[in-house]
């Protein structure tokens, strides 16, 4: 059996693991869970992922959750070009670090604007507090320097003249705010220009295909949200917002 | 200069940096941060010509975070140690964020941060047995999954346990309401039985029948709330016999040294009005 992927790519890991496997022709075959309709809840879904997380890559009876790991998986498994994940010893650790890095200092505050911005009103019917917003937005802004600063730098990608991993897991975190249409690429040009040229490693038809679902969240008829998926968000809110 | 390791081994990632050198033999000169006193390294200071004493490694530019990834910035600042006046505190201090600037790996004119990039760095460079980070693909994607899973998860729920239930009251005099306390344990105890459940499972260690760095990273996580007194193995008798497959494993001596300072957090002296300001806003922007 082929290679499956659980993904929804309204999740930026979901969208990296994608992007990866079509970049590099990697024959898989993709399992649509859906996070509106609270799939990750399904007994089918526990069965292959009792965390409920996504994604997950399915090889035979081999199961691996946690984007970081599938990419690592997929990289040395399909050997994919060097440059994505270099063996020399500084360039690579530069490509763990911001791997480590970005679960805490990047994903989290992205995500929050999205759920402050968009999600919570459109599910509660009640708008957030603009400190909570500004706040949201504050630690959004400073990622983004520290990003620029200690990651990117002033090279044209994270290691250097190519794109690795590091570049891919970033640029789509970074892809999830404008959910909420808040465009992470506004106030600075080199993050922009940076933009740019990921893209178009990657593929702008790639690119575009694998943010289509994000892009359009803002539309979704909110009011067919499952009351399961509600439930989780308000637990989310109450843990992390 | 040789490999320099800035460790507080207050912290977690800290002390599995500073177990898997030792226990590899890696040669490394261990510059001590202390986290609360927010103070430069106990390193080897030296006099200037002007008399002011310098620390060699200009720990300070260090502290200053976007600075510390240029190498030339690093080794460019000289500035006194542990004589520096208080208003001279400044910038530089002013961002830090005691909980996140260690570990820090110094190897040359390379720095590296982030214990996990860290370790992966030394298990490289230094040639450690396989079982640490195995060649096979779907043993090594299993200690790349732990490695991955643990950032929000049990690292979160020990730290919050450690500063809710020992630093926040003791340390800084700060009281911590009963339903925080108990959200926080509650969290951690779902975490915990989620290692358990999902990692450990019927295993004798998290990504197979040896020691991995997954099993560093996690123990040493969890001492973390063993240091604030909570009760993680009490009731959990298969995370208990793994814990000790993996001090066995690490070597008794080598993991009580490096979990001395934090099994006494408990007795940790109040901290000083002064360090209390410092560090308050910043502790709370993470916890």
């Amino acid at each position: 059996m082929a290679l499956e992927l659980y993904m929804d790519l309204l999740s930026a890991p979901c969208r990296a693991v994608y992007i990866f496997s079509k970049k590099h022709d990697i024959p898989f075959t993709f399992q649509f869970v859906d996070l509106l309709k609270g799939h990750p809840y399904n007994k089918e879904y526990i069965k292959i992922n009792p965390l409920r997380k996504l994604p997950s890559l399915k090889d035979g009876k081999f199961v691996l959750t946690e984007s970081v790991a599938i990419l690592y998986y997929l990289c040395r498994k399909y050997s994919a070009p060097l440059h994505w994940y270099p063996p020399d010893l500084h360039t690579r650790a530069r490509v763990e670090e911001f791997m480590a890095w970005q679960h805490t200092a990047f994903q989290l505050p992205m995500k929050r604007i999205v759920w402050l911005k968009l999600l919570i009103p459109k599910i509660t019917g009640e708008e957030v507090s603009a400190e909570k917003i500004d706040h949201a937005v504050a630690e959004v802004k400073n990622s983004l320097q520290l990003f620029e600063k200690k990651f990117l730098q002033d090279k044209m990608f994270i290691t250097g003249d190519q794109i690795s991993l590091a570049d891919l897991v970033a640029v789509v975190e970074m892809m999830q705010p404008m959910a909420a249409n808040y465009n992470a690429f506004l106030n600075s040009s080199k993050l922009a220009e940076w933009l740019m040229r990921v893209e178009l490693s990657i593929g702008s038809g790639l690119f575009r295909e694998a943010h289509n679902r994000l892009m359009q969240l803002a539309d979704w008829d909110f009011s067919t949200l499952d009351p399961l998926v509600k439930e989780k968000i308000c637990e989310f809110q109450e843990k992390y917002l | 200069m040789g490999l320099e390791l800035y460790l507080d081994l207050l912290s977690q990632p800290c002390r599995a940096v500073y177990i898997f050198a030792k226990k590899n033999g890696i040669p490394f000169e261990l510059r001590t941060v202390d986290l609360i006193k927010g103070a430069l390294p106990v390193c080897h200071p030296r006099v200037q010509t002007d008399g002011t004493k310098s620390c060699e490694t200009g720990f300070l530019a260090l502290q200053g975070g976007a600075q510390a990834m240029e190498g030339s910035a690093f080794s460019s600042h000289h500035l006194p140690c542990r004589t520096l006046p208080g208003q001279h505190l400044s910038d530089a201090f002013a961002q830090v964020n005691p909980l996140k600037k260690v570990p820090v790996l110094k190897d040359g004119d390379f720095i590296l941060r982030e214990s996990v990039a860290i370790l992966l760095y030394l298990t490289h460079k230094y040639k450690v047995p396989d079982y640490w980070y195995p060649q096979d693909l779907q043993a090594r994607a299993r200690v790349d999954e732990y490695l991955a899973w643990q950032h929000t998860t049990l690292r979160r729920s020990c730290l919050r346990a450690l500063w809710h239930k020992v630093m926040f009251p003791v340390f800084l005099g700060e009281p911590v309401s009963p339903q925080t306390l108990a959200a926080t344990l509650a969290e951690l105890d779902v975490n915990l039985q989620l290692l358990e459940d999902e990692f450990l499972q019927n295993k004798a260690f998290l990504a197979g029948p040896h020691i991995s760095l997954a099993d560093l990273v996690a123990i040493t996580e969890l001492m973390h709330p063993v240091g604030a007194g909570c009760q993680v193995f009490e009731g959990r008798p298969k995370l208990a016999a793994w814990r000790n497959r993996v001090e066995a494993a690490v070597g008794e001596d080598l993991f009580r040294e490096a979990h001395e300072i934090i099994l006494k957090a408990k007795d940790c002296p109040p901290a000083d009005p002064t360090t209390k300001q410092k560090l308050m806003p910043r502790i709370l922007a993470i916890i």
